[in-house]
Order: C-alpha cells, then structure tokens, then sequence
C-alpha cells in the first residue's frame, strides 16, 4: 500500500531544506540550471526521503537510516587536494590514467590529463553546467524511473563531476580512473555526478574508486550516466571503500545502444550505508550486457544492491551476478529485476543472487524479479541463501587446513567467481588482495 | 513461422462458449439491501441467530474496514470497486429450517448436478453398504451466501469430525470457534480480509479432534449466482493433535456482464503432529473475450503451524476469475513445521493473476517448499508473488523455491516477484525461477513423430504442470486436467 505518508518532515529533510537554501545560490550553473534545480528540489521535498513503502526503496529506508543532512561540502581548498593527493591508491600502480574528484568537483590539477588519446575528451560538470547543458542529458530519459528519488536530490545539489566523451570508433587503451575522495574530518555531504559517452564503435574502460575519511559521517551521492553508443564496448568497475561511518548512495544510469557490450561490475567494502543501484536499458538490438556485483560487509554496515535492467530491444542478452558475504550484525539486500518489453523477442537473460551469512546476526534479503512481455524469450534467475557448507570446511580440514584458513578459501572462491570476471589483470589482483585484507581483518 | 501464428489465431478465437458454467439458476432468494452499512452487518448477525460477542466481532471490524485503503500493489488493474452498490447477503428462499436435503430447492440441486457435484446421490447412497476402500468425498455446498447442503455428517460425526457451515458451527459450537476465529488471520489483516470478516455469510467448520484421521475428503463448493452479490465466504480448519484432513474447495459462477466480487477469508490451524491438506480449484467465470464481466477473486488464506512437526500444504489450480489476488500462506511456528504450496495459474483472455505464497519460518528446523507454474496466454498477465522469510531464532529452515513461467503468444505478460529475508545464518533458501515459451526444437520432435501441432503443446503443458497435479487428491486431479484443457482449449488443446 503507498499511503501517503503524513507530512512531518524528517530531521534528514529538513536540513536537506536548509541545505539547499544555503547552497544554492553558490552551485555552479547558468540561470536554466538553477531553475531545473529548484524544480528538482521541489520534486524531492514533495516526496520526501526515499522510505520502505516505496517498494525500490523497502530494505533501505532512508527516513530511518540518514538521521540528518550534513551541510554542502565547500569547493576544495588546498589542504583537501593535498589530502587528495593519493586518491585511488587500492589501484595505484596499475598504469590507469587517473581523474580525482575530490569532494565532489573535478580536480584537472590532481589529474593526469597527458597525452590524451585521440578521440578521448575530458571536460568538468561545473563548467558544462555553467554554460547551461541540461543536468541529465537527453539520451537517460527514458532509462530512469519517474521522479527516481536519490537521482532527484542529486540534480538539485550537484556540485561537479567529470564529463567525459570517446569520439566514435575510438579505442581508449589506457582504462580510466575516476578517484573519488570525501576529504576532512567534518561531516560534509557531497553531490557529484559524472557523464560518459561513447561514441559508435569506440572502447573504453573505467574504474571508479569511492573512499573517505574513517569514522566521519559524511554522506555522498554519485551520479555516473553511461551512454554506450551502438557497437560500442565498455568495461566499467566501481569499488566503494568509504569511511566505516558514511553514507554512501550511487545511481548508475545506462543507455545502451544496439550490439554494443557493457560489462559492470560493483566492489563494495566500507561505509555504513552503501546503497548502489543501477538503471540499466538495452535500447538497441543484440547487445551483450553483464552485471556484477560483490558486498563484503561486517559490523553494522548496510549494502543494497538494486538493479532495473529493461530490455527494450530483440536479441539482447544480459547475465547478473550478485554476491553478498555477511558477518556481524551486517544486512544486505539485492533487489534485481530484469524487465523484458514486448518488442525484445529472442532475450536471453539470467541473474544470480547469492548470500554467505557468516554469523548469528547478519541478515540478507534478495528479491530477484522477472517482468516480461515477450514471448519468445528464455529468462531465469536463481537466489541462495545460506552459511558455509560443513561438509566443504571438513573436506579441507581433513586436509590439514586450520578451520579460519578453510572459511577464507571458501569464501574467497564464493567471491571469486565475479571477481574472475573483470577484465584487467591487475584489477583481479587488487580486488583479491582486498578481499584476503578483508578476510583478515575479520579474523583479527 | 506458422505455428505460433497458429496459436495465436487460436487464443483469439477463445469466447465465452468454453466456459461451461455460465448459466444462472432461478431461485427466489432473500437478499440484504444493496450497500454496506453496521445495519447491514447487524442484518447478516441476526439472520445467522449469532451470539452478541460475534456481531461485536464483525462491528469492530466494519469500522477499521471504513479506515483502510484498497492495497494497490499487486499487478491487477480494475476500475475502482463501487462497495456500496453491492448485495453483501443473498440467500436462496427457504420456508423454514430444512430437515433433509429433500427439501432443498430443486432448482439448486440441478445447479450441482449441472457442475458433477452429486449432493443428493451421496446422501441417498450414504445408507447403502458400500464395498470396502471405496472412497467418499463429504460436500458442504454454498449458494451465494449461504451453505445449503452438507453430506455425510452423521457418519463424519461418529468419528468425532465436525465438519458443518460455520453460521452453524457459531450456534452450536460457539467457544470453539471464537477460540480459533480470526487467530490466524485477524479481523484487522488486510484491506479484503477485514471487509470479509465484516460481513462473511457463510463457509465451513472443519474440527478434527485429537488423533483423528478424517476419513473421507471433506469438500465445499461455492457457487455465486445472484446478480451483483459479493460472495464473503469464511472457511475455519481446525487439525488437533495429530490429527489429519484433506480438503478440496471449488467454485463456480454464471456468466455476468459485471464483475462479481469474492473476497474470501481460510484459516487454517495445525496443532502437534497435525496434517491438513487444502486443496482449491477455482474456476469462477474469467469474463469473455473482451475481457467484460468476470469475478474478483480478493481471497486471504494462511496456514498456522502451530504445533511441533505440523504440516500444511496448499495445492491449487486456478483458471477462473477476472482477477485472481491470492497467496496461500504458511507461517511454520512449531520446530520442524513444514509448508508446502503447489500452483498452476493459468490465465487466457484478458485475466490478470497475481497470486503467490508467503512461507514465514518462525520455529526451528522448519521447511517449506514452493512449486508453482504459471501459464499466461491470449492477453493475460500472469504474476507469482511470494516471500520467504526466516526469524532470528528459526534455525536450520529450510525453502525451496521453483517457480516457472510459460508464454503462449506475444500478447501477454509473465512476471516473477520473489522475496526472500533471511535473518539466520543457517536458514538455506534457494529460489529458481524460468520464463520461456515452448521450444520450437521440442514442438518438431513431437510433430515429426506424428503427433499434431496442438496435441505436442498439450504434452508439453502437461509435462510442465506434472509436478503440481500429483499434488491434488484423485478426484481432483482428473477435474483439474479437464479444466486445463478447457483454460487452454483453442491456444493448446
């Protein structure tokens, strides 16, 4: 039932209220930017924060979980770019052309913007938004839900981001590294959003990385809009490791255009609340798209994987896997649905959902869901959710493999099953190395 | 390619013609005035001769009924329901109270004939020495609101089985059921449900005692027949300690412009060591080709475990109604409980079905199990709905879940919404779920092998509801297999 839920506000809405009052004036964006703005903060304040009736939003109830708003980070100063200085550094070392976003505005100077490929051009939000470009471009949309909510709030607060465009046909060999950095030891909330567009035929890879300062409550919503374009292939991967006490919210908005590939993949280690979703629409014919994700979460933290992937074309095919391991009084939530129109005949799609509780307390839910209109389709999807399996710990135990040892090898293999699917060697590494640190520090 | 075109033709020349049970009986009947007041839930109280605390029941639930809202999350589009432009009471004309089935109207008893139900060949046979094994299926029969018939309750009484209409269990047995009234579903649950417990007319009593085995199938029939009458029927199993009872329920309805409403209310309590099995086929009028008329089906069914090693199992075969909203449901509360649900949803013209099951574990070493296959044809949507949860303390559940879709034609719309909450570490859930039409591969086998186009889709839909129709108790199952070819008749054969 969505009754409509009376109209006391939140603290969390009213200091957004206060937030944006304060803020507006000062964010970048031409006079059709400002007025979109309003109007997106008016569309929110309607609504409200994002609550459990809703039923996107029923295992992450913002009402309850953002108990207040943080005030705007301000443009970075020096002392939050030296601090930026090594953002990104769980993949430093890997040769990728990093861009740092740091509190939510684009840093050129932290960048490496050298020897850019050609056919690849980096531009800043802030300054496309100040010479009015719309805040969401055309091509997403169709790809989002009306008045998606977290979205919403982010066009009305969005400082900055990274806007990025592969000329058609361009390769880009070099993968892209967005850093994104929270700095200071304030409680600030920061709003960014980046775009991408890949030309017909062009190649790319980008890998996101989210972090922040440990045991601040700082807040963060990400914006990436992906626009594949047809025949074209890109290879995306975001790792999330904010601070243990933030808030993290990130949408994913993806066009896909006919017999291009896109291949996603989500690595989420800190933060207290991490909400990834992605909108995800194959618009053209025969496009190859594969979803990922992994949640590694301890303690009391939350993480909600939701996705909404439409296939809106014949011939599409579409594989996801979602793995969730859960330990401490941690709670993940995958929410999944694969949503088929009539006109896309031939799709082939199937999801996976996984969860691994680890103990007594932890919690998963999963609700993997199929809508389709086709007939001529073969979709499925499966859901687990269990602990370790006795009988695999005792097989590797008999082997003289000390029970914690055996624990880790199993769940390694269980997450490793996505990890294998990323494309770059050295990211492989990065992301396993991070899951044995994980493991050890369940351990100690 | 020619054979989908083929069936598709099919689905469209579906009409009315292949449901068979719409005609309309001529019975004068009593009815309540048209509309829902607390005048005309007294009305229905004191027609049923119901002791004061039950007419308080139903006031109470009337008034947080006028609070709620219609849910509106299920996916079924209707126009927006008029309540008060319906009969809530509507009861065949009787002279006085009926001392044998003689006396029913004749009228009503052709009405069963015409559906195969012999009310009245069983009551006459019901004295004859029968050969031993033979099995007997005792009727309760319900006309609009009222129960008209109940077979076999002398010889269900011997074995200490009360099995009657529950107006009647309420004069005769009041305590027992205000005792499990309303405990598994209460009077506040949800929007149709505390409309039903407002103004329920009628359904069955089922006590099995202690240790008793019921010995023959206990059975209901509900039949709507008055124009513009919502059907609220209320229907109370009751398994005690190691007892067990099998129960099959059917329905049917004429053919009507309008769109009839049933909202129906089942509980179902299983103490210690108890079995019930509850079965359903329901196949009240779909509506015609346009997708006119045809009943709401608004129906809330739940099962309580209640007791240690405790089980429920609901099958059902649904291929009648306008719009089918239905989730049979078990909440295992005693350690190793275990619930099972087995579905066939077929949906042909214009239904809309969104029907599931909800399995809550609550005690230890619990298990469920959840087969359900959904066949959308014509411009039918076709949804499963289900959750399956585990409580902190419900260590070792156990689920599994298979729920299957099949798509004939391009018109219409098959959909899965799983969820599942574990919040143990041991609870194992595991959920599979497929969406495909009939392989063209499997369709040329068969064919090449002589078999027609329409007989090797027929195989293939009986191979795919196999699973659920070995769940139904004999007599039901053959019923069962004609009605899926009759849902089907046209796209499959």
């Amino acid at each position: 039932m969505n009754a409509p839920v009376a109209a006391l506000k939140t603290e969390a809405e009213q200091g957004l209220a206060t937030a944006f009052a304060a803020a507006a004036p000062g964010l970048p964006g031409g006079a059709a930017v400002a007025a979109a703005r309003a109007a997106a903060f008016d569309a929110f304040a309607q609504a409200g924060l994002p609550h459990r009736r809703l039923e996107a939003w029923k295992y992450t109830d913002l009402r309850r979980l953002m108990r207040d708003a943080k005030p705007l980070a301000p443009p970075p100063e020096a002392a939050a770019k030296a601090e930026a200085a090594t953002a990104g550094a769980v993949i430093a070392g890997l040769g990728f052309r990093r861009l740092v976003v740091v509190d939510g505005v684009f840093a050129p100077d932290l960048s490496d913007l050298a020897d850019l490929e050609p056919g690849l051009a980096i531009a800043s939000l802030a300054d496309q938004l100040a010479a009015d470009a719309p805040l969401l471009p055309a091509a997403f949309a169709d790809v989002l839900p009306a008045a998606e909510p977290a979205v919403t709030l982010n066009g009305a607060l969005v400082r900055g981001g990274v806007v990025l465009t592969v000329a058609p046909g361009a390769v880009v060999a070099r993968p892209l590294h967005l850093a994104f950095i929270t700095t200071g030891t304030a409680p600030v909330a920061v709003y960014s959003r980046s775009l991408l567009t890949l030309g017909a035929g062009a190649k790319l890879s980008l890998i996101e990385t989210h972090e922040g300062p440990e045991g601040v409550d700082y807040q963060v919503s990400a914006v990436l809009g992906l626009d594949v374009g047809d025949g074209a292939s890109l290879d995306h991967v975001k790792i999330t490791r904010e601070g243990s006490a933030a808030l993290h919210v990130a949408s994913l908005i993806a066009s896909v255009g006919a017999a291009a590939t896109l291949t996603t993949c989500g690595f989420t280690l800190g933060g207290a609340v991490v909400r990834n979703q992605a909108f995800v629409r194959l618009k053209g014919a025969g496009t190859n798209a594969t979803l990922s994700g992994v949640s590694l979460l301890a303690g009391r933290q939350h993480a909600d994987a939701t996705l909404m992937l439409t296939h809106a074309a014949p011939g599409s095919t579409s594989r996801e896997v979602f793995k969730a391991v859960v330990d401490g009084a941690a709670r993940a939530a995958f929410q999944g649905k694969i949503a088929v129109e009539q006109a896309a005949q031939q799709t082939d799609a199937r999801m996976m959902a996984r969860a691994l509780l680890l103990s007594e307390e932890a919690e998963a839910y999963s609700k993997p869901e199929l809508e389709i209109f086709a007939d001529d389709v073969q979709c499925g999807h499966g859901a687990t959710t269990g602990t370790l399996d006795d009988q695999l710990k005792f097989y590797l135990m008999a082997r003289g493999i000390p029970a914690k040892e055996a624990e880790a090898l199993l769940i390694q293999a269980f997450v490793g099953e996505v990890i294998d699917g990323i494309a770059q060697e050295g990211l492989r590494e990065a992301l396993t190395a991070a899951t044995v640190a994980w493991l050890e520090a369940r351990d100690a | 390619m020619a054979a989908v075109q083929e069936t598709i033709e099919q689905v469209r020349r579906i009409d009315v013609e292949q449901y068979k049970y719409g005609f309309v009986t001529d019975v004068e009947s009593d009815k309540a005035p048209k509309g829902l007041s607390e005048d005309i839930v007294r009305f229905i109280s004191q027609k049923k001769n119901e002791p004061e605390w039950m007419l308080e029941w139903r006031l109470e639930a009337y008034r947080r009924w006028l609070t709620m809202r219609e849910p509106d999350w299920a996916r079924v589009n209707y126009p927006k329901i008029d309540y008060q432009d319906l009969y809530y009471y509507a009861a065949p004309k009787k002279k006085k109270e009926l001392a044998s089935l003689d006396e029913v109207d004749p009228e009503i008893l052709k009405t069963y004939e015409k559906l195969g139900i012999p009310l009245r060949e069983q009551e006459l046979l019901a004295g004859v020495v029968r050969p031993e094994g033979e099995r007997r299926i005792a009727v309760d029969a319900v006309f609009d609101s009222v129960s008209v018939a109940t077979t076999f309750q002398k010889e269900l009484k011997d074995a200490g089985v009360i099995f009657m209409p529950i107006s009647e269990a309420l004069r005769e047995y009041p305590e027992l059921v205000r005792k499990y009234l309303g405990s598994v579903v209460p009077a506040s649950d949800n929007y149709f449900a505390t409309l039903n417990s407002a103004v329920f007319s009628d359904g069955s009593f089922v006590y099995v005692p202690e240790g008793v085995r019921c010995p023959m199938e206990l059975s209901t029939y509900f039949r709507i027949n008055e124009k513009n009458t919502g059907q609220f029927e209320r229907t109370l199993i009751i398994a005690d300690k190691g007892a067990y009872v099998s129960y099959l329920e059917g329905c049917t309805a004429p053919q009507r412009d309008e769109n009839q409403l049933h909202a129906a209310v089942v509980e179902l309590v299983a103490m210690d060591d108890a079995e019930i099995k509850y079965s359903t086929v329901q196949n009240w009028y779909p509506g015609n080709a346009e997708g006119v008329g045809g009943i709401y089906n608004f129906v809330t069914k739940r099962g309580d475990c209640r007791g240690d090693n405790s089980k429920i199992s609901w099958t059902q075969v649904e291929t009648g109604s306008a719009i089918t909203w239905k989730y049979p449901s078990c909440i295992l509360r005693g350690d190793n409980s275990s619930g099972e649900f087995y579905s066939i949803a077929i949906s042909n013209g214009h239904q809309q079905v969104d029907s599931g099951t909800k399995m809550i574990h609550l005690g230890k070493n619990t298990s469920s199990r959840i087969v359900s296959k959904g066949i959308s044809a014509g411009r039918s949507q076709n949804t499963y709905r289900g959750l399956v949860s585990a409580h902190r303390k419900a260590k070792g559940a156990r689920n599994f879940t298979a729920c299957d879709s099949l798509l004939i034609g391009d018109q219409c719309g098959a959909h899965t919404v799983p969820y599942m909450e574990a919040k143990n570490p041991t609870a194992v859930f595991e959920h599979e779920a497929t969406t495909s039409k009939i392989s063209e591969d499997v369709l040329f086998y068969c064919v090449q092998r002589g078999l027609s186009q329409e007989e090797a889709v027929g195989l293939v839909v009986n191979g795919f509801v196999k699973d659920v129709l070995q769940q139904l108790p004999m007599e039901f199952a053959v019923e069962a297999q004609k009605l899926i070819s009759i849902s089907l008749e046209g796209s499959v054969g």
